[in-house]
């Protein structure tokens, strides 16, 4: 017996059929969808007249589009209305269950599922949105798609797929008081770069990444598509199983056990052999926050920004000077004390109850600054009542922030919820691509506590300060 | 999909590396619930001002560029979202490849899912098309796999055999997963599901 790694495992338990010399059927054990990425999906399958195959593997949402604000409000945005009430029409039409706003479960695609419980060790899952990667932190097969492979699903509950390469990322040590789990794949990016995992599954193992949470686990796994990468996944044990335990679609009683054991096998075997393999020590951690437009522009945030004089002349050269002309970011400056107008706290990479506690933690006692509007955006209806019952919403508001509804909010600014022109966010989400927050929006992505710091100095500050 | 011919064009040259999918179409252009009028908003915030005027600088923009079928990008095109708006939009705005050294997952698989062939180069050929300027004609032969550059070398690229045949032919990807319906059903009886998503407010 040849020794297998986690992706292996995942994989070949999967694979329906395969031609000589064509890509395999990789069976989709869930798909999960959101009102911007299948309407045109739904809509092939209507041309062809075509079904869901297999609703039950399915459950969808709405969060892209939807207004933060007041939701007793109609919505203000004809088009996003449109696409809302269309995902609304298609879900009933095609008889799959939609978690729309108020029935408890509304929230960010890869917040609301993994809280039901529907997110188990050993599945494949697959969503038309690219940071499906989340759910890795389960060790489940998880990845992006694009509209006409959301159809292929709906259709088939089948994808036609080429086998990745097997990328190890250890991430050795204890992490420092202060350092993050949005730190260690911040860092991660920066060190391979955005196309560093291109054509990989990475599984994310070593002592640093055991210490984490669910949460945590799905911060990092949720930014593996920020290094190229296919997906992350991370193998399950203990932590896992005490999240899933109780949650709606675990399996309960005896059941229970026989999952658990069955979820065991799903680990990489010693011994196994991986493509490329990558460490970091996490004890060396610093916080992190990036600085341009890619997120593998990143810094510790007691760093300086990089000098496009230190590199050759040509296309990488010019792609920094562009990057920082763009962020209005003076090359060779401490990155620290950068002035902030805006921080947002949310999204699918952390808008969960751990990362509200955590940026609660700074915030409790102390003001924002005036200067900086403050966004603080659960990722869920589950996530926005556990906080209310924790009073994390009047630490929030007390200190001067906004406590809106659940949704994807600014990370990708689709519902209003945008930068002016020039203006300059600390975001916890996972892009600071141009125009990313609105056109001319300037982002600088960190963890929930350097973006909680930054809203009290109204500059970019390190969490380490407040703590 | 209409069947992939081989076609000879001018090229634009977009000398940037990578170029993510909200450069290629702005999230707030994807509330639209169909496919149509994409090319309309490719590069939405590069090519335009505020107002809606066109800015000058944007190399797509250099009269040169106009009507190139063949677009030169960076390393690394493609990267962030999965949104296949992104192909729909180069597609509908006029492209039907991109050349670059290299290109990000979903938005390679996507492409070539509507048409869009993504052209793998070295970075010598590469630097050669960069060096030719906005205008220079290429030809993209996929049946043969070579892209004759300017100067009238031909050079090959890779692109597996089944999309390629799929491209050729004009047919999608789903007519052929269909033909697995008996495969799918025998697989369906040893992996039963777990759960069923549908009774999520039942209890």
């Amino acid at each position: 017996m040849t020794q297998k790694t986690l992706y292996d495992k995942i994989w070949e338990s999967h694979v329906v059929a395969q031609r000589e010399g064509e890509p395999a059927l990789l069976y989709v054990d869930l798909q999960l969808a959101h009102e911007v990425t299948s309407p045109q999906a739904f809509d092939g399958l209507r041309a062809r007249g075509l079904k869901i195959r297999r609703p039950d593997r399915h459950i969808m949402t709405i969060d892209h589009s939807i207004p933060t604000t007041d939701r007793s409000k109609p919505i203000a945005d004809p088009i996003a209305a449109k696409q809302i009430d269309q995902m609304k029409l298609n879900c009933a039409e095609f008889g799959v269950p939609l978690m729309t706003p108020g029935t408890g479960h509304n929230g960010v695609v890869h917040v609301f599922s993994p809280e039901l419980g529907l997110i188990q060790p050993g599945m494949t899952l697959v969503c038309g949105d690219s940071h499906t990667a989340t759910h890795g932190a389960f060790g489940v097969l998880a990845f992006g798609i694009g509209t006409s492979q959301v159809e292929m699903v709906m259709a088939t509950q089948c994808l036609l797929q080429h086998r990745s390469k097997n990328l190890r990322v250890n991430v050795t040590g204890t992490l420092k008081p202060g350092v993050t789990a949005k730190d260690i794949i911040l860092a991660l990016i920066a060190q391979i770069g955005v196309g560093g995992g291109t054509g990989c599954v990475i599984e994310y193992t070593g002592e640093a990444i055991r210490s984490l949470s669910m949460e945590g686990r799905m911060t990092i796994s949720n930014m593996s598509i920020e290094a190229g990468a296919r997906a992350g996944l991370i193998a399950p044990d203990q932590v896992t199983f005490d999240y899933l335990k109780g949650r709606q679609f675990a399996p309960k009683g005896s059941e229970w056990d026989a999952a658990v054991a069955k979820w065991k096998t799903f680990v990489t075997d010693e011994g196994a052999v991986f493509d490329k393999d990558v460490t970091i020590d996490g004890s060396s951690l610093e916080p992190m926050i990036t600085y341009g437009t890619n997120p593998a522009m990143g810094i510790p945030v007691t760093g300086s920004v990089p000098d496009p004089a230190s590199l050759p002349a040509g296309v990488e050269r010019d792609g920094l000077v562009k990057a920082l002309t763009y962020m209005g970011m003076e090359a060779g400056k401490p990155i620290i004390g950068h002035p902030v107008d805006v921080v947002f706290v949310g999204s699918c990479t952390n808008g969960r109850i751990e990362d509200l506690r955590a940026a609660a933690s700074i915030l409790k006692g102390r003001k924002v600054s005036p200067k900086t509007r403050t966004l603080i955006v659960p990722g869920s209806e589950v996530v926005k009542k556990e906080a209310e019952a924790e009073g994390l919403d009047k630490i929030f508001t007390e200190a001067g922030a906004e406590w809106r509804e659940p949704g994807c909010s600014m990370c990708l600014a689709m519902n209003g919820d945008m930068l002016q022109p020039g203006q300059v966010c600390v975001g916890t989400s996972n892009r600071n691509f141009e125009g990313r927050m609105g056109p001319g929006g300037r982002t600088l992505l960190a963890s929930p506590i350097t973006a909680a710091a930054s809203a009290i100095a109204g500059a970019v500050a390190d969490p380490r300060r407040f703590a | 999909m209409k069947p992939f011919t081989t076609f000879e064009s001018a090229i634009a040259v977009l000398p940037v590396d990578n170029i993510d999918t909200d450069q290629i179409i702005p999230a707030r252009f994807l509330k639209t619930t169909t496919k149509a009028g994409l090319g309309l908003n490719v590069f939405a915030d590069w090519r335009c001002e505020k107002d809606g005027t066109a800015k000058a600088d944007f190399p797509l923009n250099q009269p040169a560029a106009q009507g190139a079928e063949v677009l030169i990008a960076g390393d690394n095109f493609g990267c962030g979202s999965s949104r296949e708006h992104a192909p729909w939009a180069l597609t509908d705005g006029g492209f039907r490849a991109v050349v670059s050294t290299s290109f990000a997952d979903i938005f390679y698989g996507n492409s070539l899912k509507n048409g869009l062939l993504p052209i793998k180069v070295s970075a010598e050929v590469h630097q050669k098309l960069l060096a030719s300027g906005s205008g220079a004609k290429v030809k993209v032969d996929l049946e043969n796999q070579t892209l004759t550059l300017p100067d009238g070398t031909t050079t090959t690229f890779p692109v597996d055999a089944f999309p390629k045949r799929c491209m050729l032919l004009g047919v999608d990807e789903l007519g052929y997963l269909l033909q697995f319906e008996q495969e799918i059903a025998a697989y369906e009886t040893t992996h039963t599901a777990t759960y069923d998503t549908r009774t999520v407010f039942a209890k």
